[in-house]
């Protein structure tokens, strides 16, 4: 295994390194440190896992077990844009099961999928908190509201022009 | 007279308020008032005489909360205070506004409530999908650190705090108070026993209290203007204004701040403008996916904690979804069930395999596979995970609220799905 391809960037540690400064031990920071090995590198791989354990000084098994526990902790590869879903009650109400088949179909993959050219990944997400808006979903950090098939079809599109959304 | 003091500031676009605008309109005057001139335990009788009760959905007095934290300064150490701003609560969508509009007024709040229980680090537990308010939350923060409101010797005094974002990671299980601690302290966010509380022992074992961010929102306008004016803000028994919601097919759903007390009517007839065209209604959950059903009856009952609670439902977040006539009341539940099912940390039993099991009696029912049983087998499964102490939180016996309420009011809809018959509106697939 060729150690330098899988080892935490300068930028990286330096992200890390400054939530621990305000941490009282290491471990503190696990949570923060996948969002931010997984924010350059788009997922946390099991040598991620390995590297990020051993720099907070603690086993690999507890840090899985923290970063399989967060959805949005992504422990396989994704797309360039994830699309968080929102089923919640509000959006099922306002249509959001028919929406979700027009994705389904519209882009040949359904929940925990990515499409085959790795623009997209499908994941639910537990309501996000804008139902006067609803059907809602987010994509990349864009939420979009007030969805419908033909609006649902732009943003696609835009997404995947655009690549990942900032 | 301030009558709307949590949105008095909000622009009509949404835009966030700068912090200069924040500052003229009265910004930073609560803050300043209680840390020149009032000691931490005159603020903390203002905010037990002003009656204000968390936001967040169980309404404990938020004075009693603070007045458990212990104030002798025997065991040297840290306290804290966290803001729970992991708005999550399915058709809850009030302090995303709070915070992407006025995030100045959520911290001024957190630095009048750490000063009152002299905590010395303030944390703001932020969900994760909450891009803007991230934004919004942090540029605030570094506005206040250059003008002197936060980090050493705050506004002369030689009182010092600092305040952090944390931005999670997901799971809607993190808005239980002491998932949360676990969460921020970089563990898996399974709940933990009470006692102890956190007010005694909470993060990293120090003190600590937890509160919504729509009641941080509070403080500052409680300190500034007095107790009195907070109570007169009400209608009914409770004090001050709520963020109110509706949605579902309504003409206008949206969220708006109202006196306490505002009847159901008024927020769903006035202020939602009454259902669309087409639609009817049929009932409500009156504060977010884990309260009982209201129906027709209910509608000129008061939004107070004390007036919804004896209707036998929760105010909750305030945040009602109304069902309607083209929507059926199983389907609903079985939205709202498999989204708990989905959520549960896996700590407990009744939770980890009662509501996977009531999620497939439910998806069964719908589908049209329902047996004459199914009813009988709900009724005991609501009996069993909803009785408070069965269970390690309150999740699970909050999933069996719209359960058993939907069961209640609408037997003849749990009936015919029981027989077998598909039904109009449910998904069949």
């Amino acid at each position: 295994m060729n150690n330098s391809v899988n080892s935490l960037s300068t930028e990286e540690l330096s992200a890390i390194d400054e939530e621990l400064e305000h941490a009282p031990y290491r471990s503190a920071v696990a949570i923060d440190a996948l969002k931010i090995v997984q924010s350059h590198r788009g997922w946390v791989s099991d040598s991620s896992i390995k590297e990020i354990a051993n720099y907070l000084e603690m086993s690999s098994e507890e840090l899985d077990s923290i970063a399989t526990f967060y959805n949005l902790i992504f422990r396989r590869p994704v797309g360039e844009n994830v699309i968080l879903f929102c089923d919640s009650v509000s959006c099922w109400i306002r249509g959001c099961a028919k929406l979700e088949k027009h994705i389904n179909k519209t882009l040949g993959i359904t929940r925990g999928q990515t499409t085959e050219d790795d623009k997209f990944t499908l994941v639910p997400v537990p309501c996000l908190g804008a139902c006067d808006k609803a059907p809602v979903m987010m994509v990349g950090d864009s939420l979009h509201e007030n969805l419908t098939e033909e609006s649902i079809n732009r943003i696609l599109e835009d997404a995947a022009v655009k690549g990942k959304e900032r | 007279m301030i009558t709307t003091p949590l949105t008095k500031n909000v622009h009509e676009d949404r835009r966030v308020v700068l912090v200069e605008d924040y500052e003229a309109n009265g910004g930073y005057q609560g803050a300043r008032k209680s840390i020149t001139q009032m000691t931490p335990s005159e603020c903390l009788q203002v905010i037990k005489d002003s009656n204000l009760r968390g936001r967040g959905g169980a309404g404990f007095p938020t004075g009693m909360k603070w007045s458990f934290v212990p104030m002798d300064n025997v065991s040297p150490g840290h306290k804290y205070l966290v803001c729970n701003a992991d708005e999550m609560e399915p058709g809850t969508f009030k302090d995303r506004l709070l915070m992407e509009c006025d995030p100045h007024q959520l911290i001024e709040g957190m630095i009048c409530g750490s000063y009152t229980i002299q905590a010395d680090i303030a944390y703001i537990f932020l969900r994760g999908e909450y891009v803007k308010a991230a934004e919004t939350l942090s540029q605030a923060i570094k506005e206040c650190y250059a003008k002197g409101y936060l980090g050493r010797s705050i506004m002369g005094t030689n009182y010092s705090l600092d305040l952090y974002l944390h931005t999670s990671a997901g799971r809607y299980i993190c808005g239980e108070e002491t998932a949360l601690i676990n969460s921020l302290e970089g563990k898996r966010a399974n709940p933990r026993a009470k006692p102890p509380f956190p007010q005694v022992s909470g993060l990293w074992g120090r003190p600590t209290i937890v509160n919504n961010v729509e009641t941080l929102c509070n403080i500052s306008h409680i300190l500034d203007h007095g107790p009195e004016w907070f109570q007169e803000l009400g209608i009914g028994e409770d004090a001050g204004t709520k963020m109110y919601g509706v949605s579902g097919n309504v003409q206008n759903p949206g969220c708006w701040e109202l006196p306490i007390g505002t009847t159901i009517r008024e927020i769903l007839e006035v202020h939602a403008g009454g259902m669309l065209p087409g639609y009817s209604f049929r009932g409500l959950l009156p504060g977010g996916g884990s309260t009982d059903f209201l129906v027709e009856e209910h509608l000129d009952l008061a939004m107070d904690y004390g007036t919804i609670g004896k209707a036998g439902s929760r105010m909750g977040t305030g945040t009602m979804i109304i069902l309607d006539d083209k929507t059926c009341p199983v389907g609903m539940v079985k939205n709202l069930i498999d989204f708990f099912a989905h959520e549960s940390c896996g700590f407990c039993t009744p939770c980890r395999d009662g509501l996977p099991q009531t999620a497939h009696i439910l998806q069964d029912m719908s589908s049209g596979k329902g047996e004459t049983r199914d009813i009988e087998t709900l009724e005991r499964l609501v009996k069993f995970i909803g009785s408070i102490g069965n269970t390690h939180c309150a999740l699970a016996p909050g999933a069996m609220e719209p359960l058993q309420s939907a069961m209640k009011y609408f037997p003849e809809d749990f009936e015919r799905h029981a027989e077998g018959k598909k039904c109009n509106y449910c998904e069949t697939d």
